[in-house]
């Protein structure tokens, strides 16, 4: 009676979660566990074998200058692009949200960008980069947009942070649209009444309030952005001179063209850790404003 | 007063406008060029087209196989999709109502799981799925698929199961009907809301998805869309034309997809960010 319970319960739990629980840990669990035990061999793909070095790889991942230059790279471009990203998001969710006409329009027109693939979205901007802003340059005299962007290794990584704004924005306008919504109105009454108008509403109302927002959409363009690929294989496969070769792409190549697998496999633990801590702050300071209000 | 804040409001509605028209100035110019040759993109890329000739649609339609890339990519979406939502969805259900160590656990260890990044188990992946030969397999991307969306989809899933209240699958359940027919007759008819969410996040996703299908999918014959699209462009990277066709012709699925069902769209990518 009791193990016939037992097969019962058992085969109640593998109906349910048994194939969930399966692809979730065969695709994500082990590989994770394992690529982390790989960190500490020299496996090179090529050999079947292959020995333990311990922390060696990760000697050779923080000596490597390629690999710490690209790594500040991408920090630059994470930074600022997140930056631009939000203050340009908000601004139009502040715009769209004031009661315009054919506002549904425009916010679904800013979305756009946001649907397609980073492969095609870089593909596009190629093109404008290579072609029509050089045009533009050349007919109004504009020295800066003569020479194309994607050739110089100065202003290259600009051209990336253009195209992650231009395809996050509409993205993030939505979540800030919601928060504005949000705002209960009695809140914004009593500032109307209190005379607070205008920018001072803005600052010192509506922004504080909508911290959850700030806080969501930060943590998006910084974890896809530290983590972009298809946009940075498209638009300059890392060129000019290695200039712009993200963080993700170094990790890609080292494994694949280089064949170092524990190196790259070292590299991209590093990544996590970083994406990791940028989550895990996130968390804490949600949870830390949950305790405040 | 009112007069200045009726100009400023207009003042405004020129603006966001204007930024609009120059947000979506690259599909303008992909879409005008399309129709055009490469020499006249190169020297006046904003002149207006003077004809719809199709010629450059034909090319990019057979260069870049693209009824090939549209029915692998219609398909790994559809069954992948398919498979998460069924699956998160019954498995969510069971961490909700049966809450115990075990459980939570299970439960903590997937909410965790989504900071992982894809890069951090691309090589591991690999190295176990290549050296078992089940790479060059659209069903093992699939499966892929089904791993990498189960954390978020049980998340969503288990947070909304959480406020549907047992008493109607008890009811069910003392009548007799079986767990797994309780489940798909009475439990999943109320998750509606939440499926929609669910698919349309992870169609966005799949669909548009490169690094995977590229590692995957090795030969020509099971490149998806976004796959056809890189190669059409490494191979035939000096006709610019042809190419501007090919990013019309990738792009319109989505777009078609979202004129039909933009509030669902918009409203899905909200929801799945906020929670």
């Amino acid at each position: 009676m009791r193990e016939n319970s037992l097969v019962k319960r058992g085969g109640y739990f593998l109906a349910f979660n048994g194939l969930s629980l399966f692809a979730f840990l065969c695709v994500l669990v082990i590989p994770f566990i394992y690529g982390f035990i790989l960190t500490f061999t020299n496996w090179n793909a090529i050999s079947d074998t292959f020995s333990f070095v311990g922390l060696q790889n990760y000697v050779t991942v923080f000596s490597d200058k390629e690999f710490l230059r690209q790594f500040l790279i991408t920090l630059k471009y994470v930074v600022i692009s997140a930056v631009l990203c939000n203050v340009f998001a908000f601004t139009i969710a502040y715009f769209l949200t004031s009661g315009m006409r054919a506002q549904n329009f425009l916010r679904g027109g800013f979305f756009v960008p946001n649907l397609i693939g980073g492969i095609i979205l870089g593909y596009i901007w190629k093109f404008m980069f290579a072609n029509v802003l050089t045009q533009i340059g050349k007919t109004f005299g504009i020295a800066l947009l003569k020479t194309s962007f994607l050739t110089n290794p100065d202003r290259a990584i600009w051209a990336m942070i253009i195209v992650t704004v231009w395809q996050y924005a509409g993205y993030l306008m939505m979540i800030y649209i919601a928060g504005f919504v949000g705002i209960p109105r009695d809140v914004q009454e009593a500032a109307d009444i209190d005379g607070a108008h205008g920018l001072r509403k803005l600052f010192r109302v509506t922004i504080p309030l909508m911290v959850p927002s700030f806080n969501i959409c930060l943590f998006i363009t910084l974890s896809r952005s530290f983590m972009a690929y298809d946009l940075n294989l498209s638009l300059t496969n890392g060129a000019p001179y290695g200039s712009t070769q993200l963080a993700a792409m170094h990790v890609y190549q080292k494994a694949f063209m280089s064949k170092q697998f524990g190196v790259g496999q070292a590299e991209a633990i590093v990544l996590f850790v970083v994406v990791a801590l940028i989550s895990v702050t996130q968390v804490l300071l949600n949870k830390k404003r949950e305790v405040e209000v | 007063m009112t007069v200045r804040l009726r100009k400023q409001h207009w003042g405004r509605t020129v603006f966001v406008f204007a930024l609009l028209i120059l947000f979506l100035v690259p599909f303008y110019l992909v879409l005008n060029n399309s129709f055009r040759t490469t020499e006249m993109f190169v020297t006046s890329p904003f002149k207006l087209t003077d004809s719809l000739d199709p010629k450059n649609y034909i090319d990019a339609f057979n260069k870049m196989r693209f009824m090939n890339g549209l029915q692998n990519s219609f398909i790994i979406t559809l069954c992948s999709v398919a498979l998460i939502l069924i699956t998160a969805s019954m498995s969510a259900h069971y961490l909700v109502r049966n809450r115990n160590r075990l459980t939570n656990t299970i439960f903590g260890i997937m909410v965790a799981s989504m900071i992982v990044p894809f890069q951090a188990v691309m090589i591991p992946l690999a190295k176990i799925y290549g050296s078992m030969n089940l790479y060059n397999n659209p069903l093992t991307l699939m499966f892929f698929y089904m791993g990498f969306g189960q954390a978020f989809a049980v998340f969503i899933f288990h947070g909304f199961i959480k406020g549907i209240p047992v008493e109607l699958e008890e009811a069910a359940l003392i009548d007799g009907c079986g767990r797994l027919k309780n489940f798909f007759s009475i439990v999943m008819p109320n998750l509606k809301p939440v499926i929609v969410t669910v698919l349309i996040l992870d169609v966005l996703w799949i669909w548009n998805d490169y690094l995977l299908p590229s590692m995957v999918l090795l030969s020509p014959d099971l490149r998806t869309l976004p796959l056809s699209t890189y190669s059409f462009f490494t191979t035939y990277s000096v006709d610019y034309a042809p190419l501007m066709a090919g990013l019309v012709l990738t792009i319109i699925p989505v777009i078609a997809l979202y004129l039909l069902c933009q509030k669902q769209i918009i409203e899905g990518v909200v929801q799945g960010a906020i929670k």
